[in-house]
């Protein structure tokens, strides 16, 4: 079955300055057990995008439209009591900052011993002081140290305990934003091989989000690229890698610097990303694009299935585009 | 070519606050040893690396460089003359020929100061030109820096632009006064990857048109490689591998060397990774390990490892390692 299935999803900020379109029609699926990574710029909408699957967008942001259904449950219409059984039991999601997500006057073994015994309260406290154990483990951490406060941790081992955290509850999807941005490269690739074992170990879906493409490129089944709010395109890693279709993917593809290759060339998009305030009309990304024509700052370009489960919001793929000048 | 930069034996050391109590029960003074015997030089119109993890003393190196520190021990030389004891006036007018960018745009732009005025500024305190050459000098450099059209971005407020225009108006003041030396401090680390390489490459166009030379800060390989010229792995507070770049990729020496480049992630799905194997964590620079720094981490320490401390030799032209193994 379908674990997640997010269809026309739109979020609004409302700010003093107008309202901002952070999330724009946005629709995909997500199987048990699949990987799925979410990349994009700063302001492209990834975490806005990540907080609302557990209808978590913060204020001002409001979820205006669409529809985000977990095994089936459309979340949207929870209560807000129903909604709290989901989060961290259904959905859990890794933070950025280790340090701030972690209570730093409760001991590590508190944070676990809450989580589990607020949402299974028929679990005893042994049972649970066992669970915990068991997942330090995991995570390579001595069960000792379940008595050390978060301060005591280095930012590679707090990102290690929230990952514990998301995972305690036995989720069937984790959500990972920007899980190893804080961190040194070295740690980031024993962080990312641990999520890895785990989500075997624990047969979870993950959802990585990342301004990093090559992370992204590595670690995720299917790839979502994220601009200005809209999904500009969607495909497997492979064939994301192999055959980027939208002008703005070939772009950020041609500026990541490959420690394999000698003298590569890296080419920049020109420009910058738009003011989400005043976005531009039609394609939201043709003042950057060097194949634009005359259509693209008219219309809105739609979801173009090119096969191989492959879709593009570009105009070069539909038969008017290619048409005009 | 000639030398521009030559830091020998370096070190910096951080005095540690300490408790009330130990102030009154101990004289001894404890130090995070940031920098700790480094030794290199930069050659005119080379960009060169410094490159390892958070904590391994590569900012602290850098501002040693352009004499934003005082050095604990060890000596600076600039174009051949010795610079780590220059102060007041001297200090000043060294400063005209080396610069700093920081990586922080949002944090090294005055916010109440038009951007005009900031990139003008070391102008006015170096006293070039008067006020008419003073303007016209901004504005042919911003639109260098590719702010156009520049008449615009005179009157703007810091606030008002992105971080990549932030960090090229960083980049606007910095060769301002045409020096010959720049220090780049992670400046494309806080920018999004699609403008990264239009800073690159102004910086790179700048060392062909100005011959400028560069010291090079950055814990992105990736980036060190696309950049760089010749590149330094440092590891708490020491180089422990050095060497021009393709020899440096190619043919890494150092085991930390090895396990950097091994957990860079890479674009490309169908290339496995092999997986780090790397006990541990940094330990902190205030109790360095006896010996080779890195041995407590190391898979191939023999017993030698926690005695010495390992020396850079050359292994081959131009690449030097720190490691019993060599």
């Amino acid at each position: 079955m379908t674990l997640l299935e997010v269809d026309a999803l739109t979020i609004d900020y409302r700010t003093g300055g107008g309202t901002v379109r952070a999330v724009k029609d946005v629709s995909f699926t997500l199987e048990k057990g699949e990987t799925l990574g979410l990349a994009g710029e700063s302001g492209s909408g990834k975490s806005t995008l990540g907080l609302s699957l557990m209808r978590l967008v913060p204020y001002p942001g409001v979820i205006v439209g669409g529809r985000i259904e977990i095994n089936g449950n459309n979340i949207l219409k929870l209560s807000n009591n129903e909604m709290r059984s989901i989060r961290g039991k259904k959905v859990a999601y890794i933070f950025q900052d280790p340090m701030i997500s972690l209570n730093p006057v409760k001991k590590i073994g508190a944070h676990f011993l809450e989580l589990i015994r607020t949402h299974e309260p028929e679990t005893s406290k042994e049972k649970a002081i066992e669970r915990a154990n068991e997942i330090l483990k995991n995570l390579g951490i001595l069960p000792e140290r379940a008595n050390d406060y978060p301060h005591q941790f280095s930012g590679g081992m707090r990102q290690r305990i929230m990952i514990g955290l998301a995972i305690a509850l036995n989720p069937d999807l984790v959500i990972a934003d920007e899980p190893t941005t804080a961190l040194d490269v070295i740690v980031q690739a024993k962080i990312l091989d641990l999520l890895q074992s785990l989500r075997e170990i624990y047969g979870m879906a993950m959802i990585l989000i990342s301004h990093d493409l090559s992370i992204i490129l590595e670690r995720c089944d299917k790839i979502i690229v994220m601009y200005a709010g809209q999904m500009m395109e969607y495909a497997s890693n492979v064939e994301l890698h192999k055959n980027p279709k939208h002008p703005y993917t070939r772009g950020l593809l041609q500026s990541i610097p490959n420690i394999e290759l000698l003298d590569q060339r890296l080419s920049a998009i020109p420009g910058s990303p738009p003011d989400m305030l005043s976005p531009p009309v039609g394609c939201r990304f043709w003042p950057r694009c060097s194949s634009a024509k005359k259509i693209c700052s008219a219309e809105e370009p739609p979801l173009i299935d090119v096969g191989r489960n492959h879709f593009v919001r570009c105009f070069l793929y539909t038969e008017e585009g290619a048409n005009h000048e | 070519m000639s030398e521009m930069l030559r830091a020998e034996h370096l070190a910096k050391y951080f005095p540690v606050q300490k408790s009330f109590l130990e102030q009154i029960f101990t004289r001894e003074m404890r130090y995070v040893k940031a920098v700790d015997d480094v030794t290199f030089s930069v050659d005119r119109g080379e960009i060169f690396t410094l490159a390892g993890e958070s904590g391994c003393g590569k900012t602290t190196t850098g501002r040693l460089a352009v004499r934003l520190l005082k050095p604990t021990k060890g000596k600076i030389y600039f174009e051949g003359e010795d610079i780590t004891d220059l102060r007041g006036e001297d200090l000043r007018l060294l400063r005209r020929k080396m610069q700093i960018v920081f990586q922080d745009p949002y944090a090294s732009l005055n916010p109440r100061m038009r951007l005009g005025d900031a990139v003008g500024h070391p102008l006015k305190i170096h006293g070039v030109a008067k006020s008419e050459g003073q303007k016209k000098l901004v504005l042919e450099v911003l639109d260098k820096v590719g702010l156009a059209p520049p008449e615009k971005f005179v009157n703007l407020y810091p606030h008002q632009l992105s971080g990549g225009q932030r960090q090229r108006v960083a980049l606007a003041r910095s060769i301002i006064l045409e020096p010959e030396f720049i220090v780049a401090d992670e400046p494309v680390s806080m920018i999004d990857v699609s403008l990264r390489t239009t800073i690159i490459d102004l910086m790179l166009g700048f060392r062909k048109e100005f011959g400028l030379t560069y010291l090079f800060i950055t814990h992105d390989l990736a980036v060190a490689k696309y950049i760089s010229d010749r590149i330094a792995i440092m590891y708490l507070g020491r180089i422990i591998e050095m060497g021009d770049k393709g020899r440096l990729f190619l043919k890494p020496a150092h085991p930390y060397t090895k396990a950097l480049l091994s957990a860079i992630p890479i674009p490309d799905p169908k290339r496995k990774r092999k997986s780090v194997e790397l006990a541990g964590e940094v330990p902190s620079a205030i109790n360095i390990p006896a010996g080779c720094r890195f041995h407590p981490r190391c898979p191939y320490k023999k017993e030698d490892c926690a005695e010495n401390e390992p020396e850079l030799v050359e292994i081959e032209k131009d690449h030097f390692v720190a490691c019993v193994l060599y």
